[in-house]
């Protein structure tokens, strides 16, 4: 990577560098073609509005990220909200669009429909129930967009996401949405699907368009990181030698069960996520208070050389404020002996602070 | 008395902006009618100026801009026939479709939204997207590409063209470069530091390379403060939502970036465009402002925010910023100011447009600008008041939700501004800011002189040259390809229908033999496409009579 640096500097207009990195992508999403964003936020901030128009409907989960939400105001779209992972919502909302386009099917000819949901979720961890969504996909003629941030990189026995978590063929997702920020380390982010989709961006995409592109030098980190997730190394995980993927999925487990119990806080979030949050059991009232209670745990950790943070949102902003919570993140490279210190550290200054 | 081609120098006191009553100066500007190779437009404005202003958009003349129209509806007509065939199957069809299961959804793009894309702009594809493999400097390697089937799809021959010059890239100041002290630098904070940061300013993403970047950007501007973000675009769609929101104004530009016109929509204010670089048509929505107040209501606006850009880089023209900052202080409104093009590209010590027209940095609320450009790196920064900064520290949709900086790319731009501050111990900063200039004068006075019609401020270092047929936006970049010029052709919709251009972006790693070569090429193509457009009619500014400026509001 240094030599990319050595060979490319850092300013960039378009390079091989991209089509490479697009290329790869592509084939290891096995997409026809993928698109390349210098920022994450961006992505998918600028993937809705490029399709989704005023006058289409799209029906978006209450739990999404801020950046769904600023591409879906960008996009002046009517949203219609759904119960965070409740299909049966979900389905009821599609029901009485249904309707409406009966009052007036020469309008409903021309609105398009768009599901937006994420893989796993930032705000809870949880994942969606994708075969579901297919199902209703098809019944009701609205097509997915998948934002897979999260679980890019984590999700799936080669961890192509959620889709291959699910055994469900890439095609039925119209598109798929990342950011290179989380599991590839690098800075920026993709779309891919098919060519019909995926190409339009190149002209409509505001963040694509109107911005510089990635330095080459992020370009070439990203292309590295995808080169391991392929090669899939060996990580010794107890008595096995276990696939990259595997073993994260194990220690995320293991973190997850160790976290459970602790008086005070409970865990929320799947066990397969690895970024997931400590939220309060009881709530004392207010928002501020609870901040408060949940930075002085923060901080012991930190003295106890722990690095935790807090989830941080823009209280005016979000449409659905998620409660306060502490974000806890594994990684692979941590050893199980860390991650034990870690959960007891975290129960012992949880004790300690919230009695 | 009548004004001589030097300056104004009437009886008459003007009125603002240099408007006076007898007509013959407006704006300041002298209209001179005969002496059309010694117009000089000097802007006397109570001694607003320190300096001339020389900018000029000269008219289109009449022939060109029907034989465009015709050129266009030509292609229209065409393209409704290409449609056709392929709609009936009698040509194949090149364009990916949807899926088979999906045939029945609603059509993921309406026919027209394509039309344009489909049978006018697939035709000289091959001017754009082209793959460069090399540093962009002064020159650069681009991978060569043949279609066999008119543009749908590419294919790399393996040649690579070398050594091409470069007259598209924002390399005002030479910092893209691949040697040299900004690469070791960032080499050995890329060793140390990694390359990603995976979290956000306010999680756990916030490096003391961040805190180091940010005091030094505060320093170069001149203000209180200053913090930065990930990416350009991003800086203006996050965070003029968060300086202004329902119930506040905004005061656009009719030419602003795309990041500016997407902040001021999210923001939810309300939005008045005012007529590109009229400061009459500024005074006058501000005047309104002032006195009929929000709509309905009639309640005095909470903010009123004048969004401008230092340069604009699709005109070259640079913005009068001594009489907005006049305006705003005289109606009380706040200036937002992206400097994204002329952060240091302007100035004796390329500190930007404030220092270009020798004015206060404080004077601007807020002062964005772009590391892209002249710094060679990426990322944006907004700088002003401490008590603003410390406000968008907490508020900034891009401190709480998008990622920071990465630390390779904050040591690229630390370098690179130590450089132009001359901190480094060179004088290689003050030496390109000056090459920058030089070039920049020789340019647009050589490519004058030759008859194109070039629009802009003569020290805008963005030179749009005007082809306006839509033909001759394929024709200009084939052919100053093949004579191993790189250049960027914009045409609609960057541009309206018939102005569409070839925008030169000068740099200091620009030699003068560069430059000479390239003019002299650039002389041999404008004879072969008839590009000579200009009949030296030098017609002031503003030639638009100054009418009743109609506003729209847009209400998100």
């Amino acid at each position: 990577m240094n030599h990319t640096h050595r060979r490319y500097g850092h300013q960039m207009l378009k390079n091989n560098v991209h089509l490479d990195l697009e290329d790869r992508l592509a084939k290891f999403m096995k997409t026809e073609e993928a698109i390349i964003y210098s920022y994450g936020f961006a992505t998918i901030a600028s993937a809705i509005p490029a399709y989704s128009k005023r006058g289409d409907i799209v029906f978006v989960d209450r739990a999404a990220c801020f950046a769904i939400q600023k591409g879906l105001q960008a996009s002046r779209s009517d949203l219609k909200l759904f119960k965070h992972n409740d299909m049966a919502d979900l389905e009821r909302l599609l029901k009485e669009q249904e309707i409406e386009d009966q009052k007036n099917p020469r309008k409903a000819r021309v609105t398009r429909r768009f599901i937006v949901v994420e893989g796993l979720y930032m705000n809870t961890g949880t994942i969606c129930p994708l075969p579901e969504l297919v199902k209703l996909k098809y019944k009701y003629k609205a097509r997915i967009f998948l934002e897979e941030s999260l679980s890019f990189g984590v999700l799936g026995e080669h961890g192509r996401g959620v889709t291959e978590h699910y055994g469900i063929s890439i095609d039925d997702i119209d598109l798929i949405s990342a950011n290179m920020e989380n599991s590839l380390a690098s800075i920026g982010g993709f779309c891919c699907g098919r060519s019909f989709v995926i190409d339009h961006q190149r002209l409509s995409g505001q963040g694509y368009c109107f911005s510089a592109s990635l330095p080459p030098l992020l370009a070439a980190a990203a292309i590295e990181a995808l080169n391991i997730m392929e090669e899939n190394p060996d990580y010794q995980m107890h008595v096995f030698r276990l696939g990259i993927f595997a073993v994260l999925k194990e220690k995320c487990r293991q973190i997850h069960k160790a976290l459970q119990g602790i008086s005070g806080l409970k865990v929320v979030g799947e066990s397969l996520s690895p970024a997931f949050h400590l939220q309060l059991e009881e709530s004392t009232g207010s928002r501020e208070q609870d901040v408060k209670l949940l930075q002085e745990i923060v901080d012991h950790c930190m003295n106890r050389s722990i690095a935790l943070t807090q989830a941080r949102y823009l209280e005016k902003e979000e449409k659905c404020l998620p409660p306060p919570s502490i974000r806890v993140v594994v990684t692979v490279e941590q050893t199980e002996e860390e991650l034990e210190r870690a959960a007891s550290t975290i129960k012992e200054v949880a004790q300690a602070v919230l009695l | 008395m009548r004004p001589g081609p030097g300056g104004c120098c009437c009886r008459r006191a003007p009125r603002a902006n240099g408007c006076v009553a007898n007509g013959e100066v407006r704006n300041g500007y002298v209209r001179s009618g005969a002496a059309a190779s010694q117009i000089h437009h000097v802007t006397q404005n109570g001694g607003l100026y320190k300096r001339p202003f020389n900018e000029a958009f000269e008219e289109t003349p009449m022939l060109v801009a029907v034989l465009t129209y015709v050129g266009y509806g030509v292609l229209t007509l065409f393209g409704y026939l290409r449609d056709f065939l392929r709609h009936w199957r009698i040509e194949k069809c090149h364009h990916a479709t949807e899926r088979e299961e999906q045939k029945d959804f609603v059509s993921l793009y309406q026919d027209f939204e394509n039309f344009y894309t489909r049978n006018l702009y697939m035709r000289i594809r091959d001017n754009w997207n082209r793959p460069i493999c090399s540093v962009p400097g002064a020159r650069v390697d681009i991978m060569e590409r043949e279609s066999h089937d008119y543009n749908w799809s590419f294919r790399y021959t393996g040649n690579i063209i070398k050594d091409v010059i470069n007259m598209g890239s924002y390399n005002y100041l030479g910092f893209a470069r691949n040697t040299g002290s900004c690469q070791e630098a960032a080499a050995k904070v890329l060793e140390e530091y990694g390359v990603g940061v995976c979290s956000t300013r306010q999680e756990i993403g916030n490096l003391d390379k961040h805190e180091e970047l940010e005091k030094l950007v505060a320093r170069f501007l001149g203000v209180e403060a200053a913090m930065a973000y990930g990416m350009g675009f991003a800086t203006n769609s996050m965070n003029i939502p968060a300086l202004v929101g329902k119930g506040c104004l905004i005061l656009s530009d009719e030419l602003n970036h795309a990041s500016l016109v997407l902040g001021a929509r999210l923001s939810g204010a309300t939005i008045r465009i005012f007529k590109h670089n009229n400061m009459q048509s500024l005074e006058k929505l501000l005047k309104d402002a002032i006195v009929y107040g929000q709509p309905r209501t009639r309640r005095p606006w909470k903010k009123i925010l004048i969004l401008v850009e230092g340069i604009y880089s699709m005109e070259g023209s640079i913005v009068r910023l001594p009489e907005v900052i006049a305006l705003k202080k005289k109606y009380k409104a706040y200036l937002y100011l992206d400097e994204a093009h002329s952060i240091g590209a302007l100035g004796p010590t390329g500190r930007g447009v404030v220092e270009y027209f020798g004015l206060d940095p404080e004077d601007v609320d807020v002062m964005m600008g772009t590391f892209t450009k002249s710094f060679g790196a990426a990322g944006g920064y907004i700088g002003g008041k401490k008590e603003l900064i410390d406000y968008l520290r907490t508020h900034s949709h891009s401190a709480v939700y998008a990622t920071s900086l990465s630390p390779p790319v904050v040591e690229q731009i630390i370098t690179s501004m130590k450089c132009i501050m001359g901190q480094d111990g060179t004088n290689l900063g003050r030496e390109c800011v000056q090459q920058l200039a030089e070039n920049t004068q020789y340019f647009r006075r050589r490519l004058k002189e030759m008859g194109f019609i070039i629009y802009g401020n003569e020290d805008s270092p963005v030179v749009p040259l005007m082809l306006y047929m839509p033909a001759k936006i394929g024709a200009f970049g084939r052919e100053m390809l093949k004579r191993n010029i790189g250049v960027v052709v914009v045409g609609f919709p960057a541009t309206p229908i018939i102005e569409s251009r070839a925008r030169f972006c000068l740099s200091a790693a620009h030699t003068k033999e560069i430059l000479d070569t390239a003019l002299k090429e650039i002389d041999e193509v404008g004879d072969l496409l008839q590009l000579k457009y200009s009949r030296r009619r030098l017609v002031p500014l503003l030639d638009r009579p100054f009418d009743e400026t109609t506003y729209e509001e847009t209400e998100d």
